[in-house]
């Protein structure tokens, strides 16, 4: 094959991820960043300017709104790794080989299902009418229906099986390389339990952690239908705010510098995060071996 | 007081019995070696010796305490893995500080330590090298170097030349010996490779089936094996099958499967009639003449040179190929040349026909 004719397939095998990135990522991004600049001065009269955001600066019910979005999509980032830890080393290291494209299976197949059904799923169990307060009722344990929807507890609930899967997958997959003779070895010069896996297991699937967390946090931040619906008005989620001012409210300038915001925000916690636990991006999710 | 025994050891997974009864003494700073074909349970045994595996019956004992109650992390007994098993996200100088952390050791002399054990196995200053930046040959000592830093009782090594080129395999074998005998620890080695167990052990113990058929130095088990399984299985052997037709003496003589009768000693208590095999080194073997065993004629198929090593193949009337050492090429046959072979009976052996063969 000439020189030519390999630049040419690579373009064309290179061509779908480009477009893809290009038009419907890049392309949208700068048209948010576009928007939040514009300010409204009258009808269809625009100015450039930074007015939008200094007005989500004044604005505390949104700022809380953004902090608390981040802080609570960090919890079930963290929930969702200390849950997640042991079913992958499980499915990956202890479970049979047969056994272990099953249990893969059965994590996967939340995914068969919407996230709407699966949120309606929660309410179904959890309203004041529902399977778990009827249930609680007629065994006697308490008196009379409590609602447990519209709290924080149950939006996070919801939020952390919705994304546990995200988690599992990348730990599983890099548990799956691990030889077993590295932990025979790490018992074998004198290492505990404890031990091994704090100085074998976790370094050896750090990969997978920062992968995993990245995109927990991320689905987390940026998840909608979930916490809408299980933490009704009490949500107060961001991505809600977003919604309201692109819909409600019909304020694209206001919307679009929140959507700035978040992209923004969140970034700037995954940076943050990496850097607190001593990671880079270089040594672990674009780790070559 | 021996630093490894095993006494009647038995391991069985449900129904299938993968050590059947094994007993072995390992007298301080010796090079031991347990020879036997993959599947035949010596890394079975070997895994109990360190702990991942817990015997059905029989005891371990180091240093002569008994260890089967002691949790793998608890035994000085350290192991060399078949795949080495460095941890790859540490460098060399962490790799090898592991087990002095674990042992609690005072941070400020673990550098030193690792610094001395490096410099013992001939790799002094690559305490920051990364893993994969190791040759095969410098990751074995670092391996081992691990190991060593913890002063083991009994340093357990599982095939660690195997995953080597031969040329490699060749130096590290010298190497490894030379190691032990600096390091004056015993070491107990685990092979399938006759000539790896031969170079380096001062006692060596032939596995088959489970269970030991000798244990004996390297030269007894060359030149006098118990079996037909030791016999074929340590150095090369021709092997002839036959019947018994009469014994006298040590002697046996055997009318061979394809026909000709010949002499050769009898080694177990096999007697006339049985179905046997006569075991003949290829040294043993002599072109031409007959010293005393009756001859067997055939054809030079080649002749394989090899410098020390070279063999001529002879072809026998009965179709079966033996091979003749040819060490100083001496011989002046060529191909096709019709010849006869034959050995000094008392250099060849007569055991029970082995099952399968």
């Amino acid at each position: 094959m000439s020189r030519d004719a390999g630049r040419l397939s690579l373009i064309l095998l290179f061509a779908p991820f480009a477009l893809w990135i290009g038009l419907l990522i890049i392309l949208p991004q700068i048209g948010i960043g576009y928007i939040s600049l514009r300010e409204k001065v009258g009808i269809n009269e625009y100015e450039f300017g930074f007015k939008n955001y200094a007005d989500f600066a004044q604005a505390a019910v949104y700022r809380n709104t953004l902090f608390r979005t981040a802080w609570i999509s960090i919890l079930v980032t963290m929930l969702a790794l200390v849950l997640g830890f042991p079913i992958s080393y499980y499915i990956a290291k202890i479970a049979r080989e047969r056994s272990r494209a099953a249990l893969f299976l059965m994590c996967l197949i939340p995914l068969w299902v919407s996230d709407l059904v699966r949120a309606y799923g929660w309410i179904v169990l959890l309203r004041e009418t529902g399977v778990v307060s009827t249930a609680l009722v007629s065994m006697g344990v308490i008196n009379e229906p409590i609602e447990m929807l519209y709290n924080d507890v149950t939006v996070i609930i919801g939020l952390v099986y919705t994304v546990i899967l995200f988690m599992i997958v990348p730990l599983v997959s890099t548990m799956q390389g691990m030889d077993d003779s590295l932990l025979e070895a790490g018992f074998n010069l004198g290492g505990s339990r404890l031990t091994v896996f704090r100085r074998i297991v976790v370094p050896y699937a750090m990969p997978g952690i920062v992968a995993g967390c990245i995109i927990v946090f991320m689905i987390t931040a940026g998840s909608y239908l979930t916490p809408v619906l299980l933490g009704g008005k009490n949500s107060s989620w961001f991505t809600e705010q977003i919604y309201n001012q692109f819909i409600t409210r019909y304020n694209w300038e206001a919307g679009a510098t929140f959507g700035v915001l978040l992209l923004l925000f969140t970034s700037l916690v995954v940076w943050l995060g990496l850097r607190l636990t001593g990671q880079s991006l270089a040594t672990t999710v674009a780790k070559d071996t | 007081m021996n630093d490894l025994s095993c006494v009647g050891v038995t391991k069985k997974f449900g129904e299938f019995t993968a050590v059947r009864n094994v007993s072995l003494e390992v007298p301080p700073g010796s090079f031991f070696s347990i020879l036997g074909p993959s599947g035949c349970g010596k890394t079975t045994l070997m895994r109990m010796i360190a702990g991942f595996e817990t015997p059905s019956a029989g005891d371990i004992r180091i240093k002569g305490e008994s260890v089967i109650n002691l949790a793998p992390n608890k035994r000085n007994v350290k192991m060399v893995f078949q795949h080495l098993a460095l941890f790859p996200m540490m460098n060399v100088g962490e790799n090898i500080a592991y087990g002095l952390r674990c042992q609690g050791e005072q941070k400020s002399e673990i550098p030193e330590k690792v610094r001395k054990v490096l410099d013992r196995v001939g790799l002094p200053g690559v305490e920051d090298k990364r893993i994969e930046q190791l040759s095969g040959g410098q990751k074995q000592r670092i391996a081992i170097a691990r190991c060593m830093v913890l002063q083991p009782d009994v340093l357990l090594l599982d095939e660690p030349l195997g995953a080597l080129d031969l040329k490699l395999r060749e130096h590290m074998k010298i190497e490894l010996k030379q190691l032990q005998e600096r390091f004056e620890t015993t070491f107990l080695y685990i092979t399938h490779d006759q000539s790896e167990a031969l170079v380096m052990s001062d006692q060596v113990a032939v596995m088959n089936a489970g269970g030991f058929e000798q244990i004996g130095s390297p030269r007894a088990l060359y030149d006098d094996p118990v079996s037909g399984f030791v016999a074929g299985f340590v150095g090369d052997a021709n092997v002839l099958p036959g019947t018994i037709d009469e014994v006298r003496g040590g002697e046996a003589r055997v009318i061979l499967d394809g026909g000709g009768a010949v002499l050769a000693r009898l080694a177990d208590d096999s007697n006339t009639g049985d179905r046997v095999e006569i075991f003949v080194r290829p040294e043993a073997l002599r072109i031409g003449g007959d010293n005393g065993s009756g001859s067997l004629s055939g054809k030079v198929d080649s002749l394989l040179f090899n410098g020390a090593a070279s063999r001529i193949l002879v072809r026998l009337d009965t179709g079966q190929l033996v091979e003749v050492a040819d060490g100083d090429q001496a011989s002046e046959v060529s191909a096709h040349d019709a010849v006869t072979v034959s050995w000094q009976p008392d250099r060849a052996r007569v055991f029970v026909r082995r099952p399968g063969a």
